[in-house]
């Protein structure tokens, strides 16, 4: 890696058909497989690289999407009860956290936004681990290392960096996993993004930058952000890019496989811009009537991601009332054990303030620890006093 | 034993450090083919190849933000911030991610970057390439900060910056690049003085005189011509500005009573208030004065035709060994 020559020519010679070349098309062209009528209709650059879902596949990806949703409006309820101190909604993005999740290896690395909970659900995050950020009850709610999925990130499009960086090692390690960054519209503004694009083009990393244009930063519309199609900025920087519908999971996993099966092979990075839409606000916090007119609202409720592929499976016969009720039950008990897990979660102890600021310890951090324990201990019984001042 | 300059020192702990891990990685504008616009990695591309030394291109930001992810992925990214002030692009990606990545993962994901910062003027350079903005790293929990003063410890400290399993800021005085020393290129890390601790340059009894980075070579001529009008100072080198060693410092404040720090940075919310701060709580009843702050004013750095007037010289320093021992000094008769 990090050759001037790297990954020059390396079209994936694994995959079906040799889509990589047209896929540098521009981005105006909006990739769907499955219809907002839940028609499957065919697509010859894409649909090679979903034959092998099976319908089986297909319920299982419908579950998915119905049980993070699920999450979601148990989470935002759980906020608006006081039990989270905030929560960033991702309803209507189902299909395309889902649908490029499931396209993933467990030894692909995901550097995720703070809105990519669905992504997190995929690759086996405990639910009540996501939430334990907007609780308060710690900054990052697991072992990046465990399920292959950085902490979420806050800053806007700081970890496609960190995504480039990581595929700068996998190179390095002669291995043939990806990393993938996930994004927003709002993030391509940054320069964060832009000078990731710059690195891994030059240095060909394995790294899929994956963004989910939601058409929403906070109150600021994408064409506040873009003046030409997100997609369509990559080949500036000389990276393939593809423009799918984002409510559409079939379409956004073709999309994924692609994309990986072409790091994979040395072809280096790829864009992915899936077209979807924030069906709630930015997060808990703003109001959406106040920056948006509600027939947009609408107009993208009929192209709701859950509804497409449940028209699609129903189309099928494959959603028999036996397995649509599976389906409700797990979703229920998914955000019951989420309920459950959320009241219950035990406080952090007032030490653990000073815990993992360092690897190995700092002088200044250590006084400071002795003397906040101290004081802890002059109230009399120290893990009583800690308790006192950690409710306060 | 060997003669080599600062440069020279920092190239060599580089290149064992290269040799011994090979998770090191060097990354950086211009470090591969030219070396670094000082030389300081001249050859190591060559010896060790691009994929240990890599030229990235001209993005800070990106450069910091790599890192990171290669540190991620088990890597201990060694980072060129080729001039001081092409440091604020990256600032995001050190105080928000670098520094704060252990804490975030409850101790999961370990960031041993180390970024190295060419600091400090007196090179007669334009906007950009002379500034000390040490102490805003200082102020941020997670990293370590330390500046070098020697080729010994440029050599012994870039090795155990690298080490370090924390990120590590090490700020290396460019006025001094050329600057020769004995080297013992053979010193055991684990015998070297921590990086960690400040060092007693010269030991003194009338005033504790505190310097970091290229100052200390000031600070101890300031010593030598104090000495000829029988005044005994102290010369203390930081080494480490995040965390102060206290305890040393607060030895030397007991025995002479006084003390005065000097810095080429704004005074402002500078190192020199820290250590004052600091000695003001630990031995406030054995000074006999007001610490007193020899630094660059609070002014954006000059053009270098007027760049000595900012900088602390031996003149000024002995002016604010005057003001810490009663002698006349530049502000006898006034006062606050």
């Amino acid at each position: 890696m990090f050759t001037d020559d790297a990954g020059k020519g390396g079209i994936s010679a694994g995959g079906p058909g040799n889509s990589a070349e047209s896929n540098r098309r521009s981005g105006g062209d909006l990739v769907q497989l499955i219809t907002p009528g839940g028609e499957r209709v065919s697509h010859p650059e894409f649909d090679p690289w979903v034959q092998d879902v099976t319908d089986e596949q297909l319920g299982s990806l419908y579950e998915d999407m119905v049980v993070i949703r699920r999450i979601d409006t148990e989470a935002t309820a759980l906020q608006r009860q006081g039990e989270l101190a905030l929560w960033p909604p991702l309803l209507g993005q189902e299909a395309s956290q889902i649908g490029s999740a499931r396209a993933l290896r467990d030894d692909d690395f995901v550097f995720p936004s703070y809105r990519d909970n669905g992504v997190a659900y995929c690759r086996g995050v405990n639910p009540e681990d996501i939430v334990k950020a907007w609780r308060g009850n710690a900054l990052a709610g697991w072992d990046p290392y465990t399920v292959n999925v950085a902490t979420q990130q806050i800053i806007i499009g700081a970890q496609t960096l960190h995504a480039t960086g990581y595929a700068m090692g996998i190179q390095n390690d002669g291995a043939d996993s990806v990393a993938v960054a996930y994004f927003g519209d709002g993030a391509t503004s940054e320069g964060d993004v832009n000078e990731a694009l710059v690195f891994a083009a030059s240095f060909q990393s394995p790294v899929v930058f994956f963004c989910q244009n939601n058409h929403w930063a906070i109150s600021e519309p994408v064409r506040l952000q873009s003046h030409i199609q997100i997609a369509d900025r990559a080949a500036g920087f000389g990276i393939p890019s593809m423009r799918v519908d984002g409510n559409d999971v079939l379409a956004v996993m073709a999309a994924t496989r692609i994309a990986t099966d072409r790091a994979r092979h040395g072809g280096g990075p790829t864009f992915i811009e899936a077209v979807t839409y924030r069906m709630g606000p930015h997060t808990t916090a703003d109001d959406p009537t106040k920056y948006r007119d509600a027939n947009e609202l609408e107009d993208w409720a009929a192209k709701d991601p859950i509804a497409r592929l449940k028209s699609l499976l129903d189309r099928k016969g494959l959603l028999t009332d036996e397995r649509g009720a599976a389906v409700a039950a797990k979703a229920d008990a998914v955000a019951k054990a989420l309920r459950a897990g959320t009241i219950n979660m035990p406080d952090p102890r007032p030490m653990d303030i000073f815990q993992n600021v360092y690897s190995t310890p700092n002088s200044t951090l250590d006084r400071q620890q002795d003397h906040y324990s101290r004081y802890l201990a002059s109230f009399g019984d120290p893990a009583e006093a800690a308790s006192e001042e950690g409710a306060r | 034993m060997t003669q080599m300059t600062f440069a020279r020192a920092i190239n060599s702990g580089l290149r064992k450090s290269l040799e011994n891990d090979a998770k090191v990685i060097l990354m950086g504008e211009d470090i591969g083919a030219l070396g670094g616009v000082f030389r300081v990695t001249d050859g190591l591309q060559k010896d060790f190849g691009k994929h240990r030394v890599v030229d990235t291109p001209l993005a800070e930001s990106g450069i910091l933000g790599t890192a990171v992810g290669l540190a991620y992925r088990g890597y201990r990214p060694v980072v060129e911030i080729q001039f001081d002030g092409f440091i604020y692009p990256a600032f995001d990606q050190i105080v928000s991610q670098v520094a704060k990545m252990h804490y975030r993962t409850q101790g999961a994901v370990k960031m041993p970057i180390t970024i190295r910062v060419p600091f400090g003027g007196g090179i007669g350079s334009p906007e950009h390439h002379s500034e000390s903005p040490e102490a805003y790293f200082t102020h941020t929990s997670g990293l370590r900060v330390i500046s070098v003063s020697n080729p010994q410890d440029a050599h012994t400290m870039i090795q155990q910056a690298i080490a370090s399993d924390d990120p590590v800021l090490y700020f290396e005085p460019k006025r001094r690049y050329h600057d020769k020393g004995e080297v013992d290129e053979a010193l055991d890390l684990g015998a070297a003085l921590s990086m960690e601790k400040a060092r007693v340059v010269t030991e003194g009894t009338d005033v504790t005189l505190v310097a970091y980075g290229p100052l200390v070579k000031t600070a101890k001529d300031a010593a030598l011509a104090a000495a000829d009008e029988g005044i005994s100072i102290e010369v203390i080198d930081l080494r480490s500005l995040a965390p102060l060693d206290l305890a040393t410092l607060a030895a030397s404040v007991r025995k002479t009573g006084r003390l005065v720090i000097t810095h080429e940075a704004s005074q402002t919310g500078g190192i020199g208030a820290e250590v004052a701060a600091g000695m003001t709580e630990r031995c406030f009843f054995h000074l006999e004065a007001a610490p007193v702050r020899v630094t660059g004013f609070d002014v954006p750095y000059p053009y270098s035709k007027l760049e000595m007037h900012h900088l602390p010289g031996l003149d000024r320093i002995l002016d604010g060994v005057d003001r810490a021992l009663g002698r006349p000094n530049s502000l006898s008769g006034l006062e606050g």
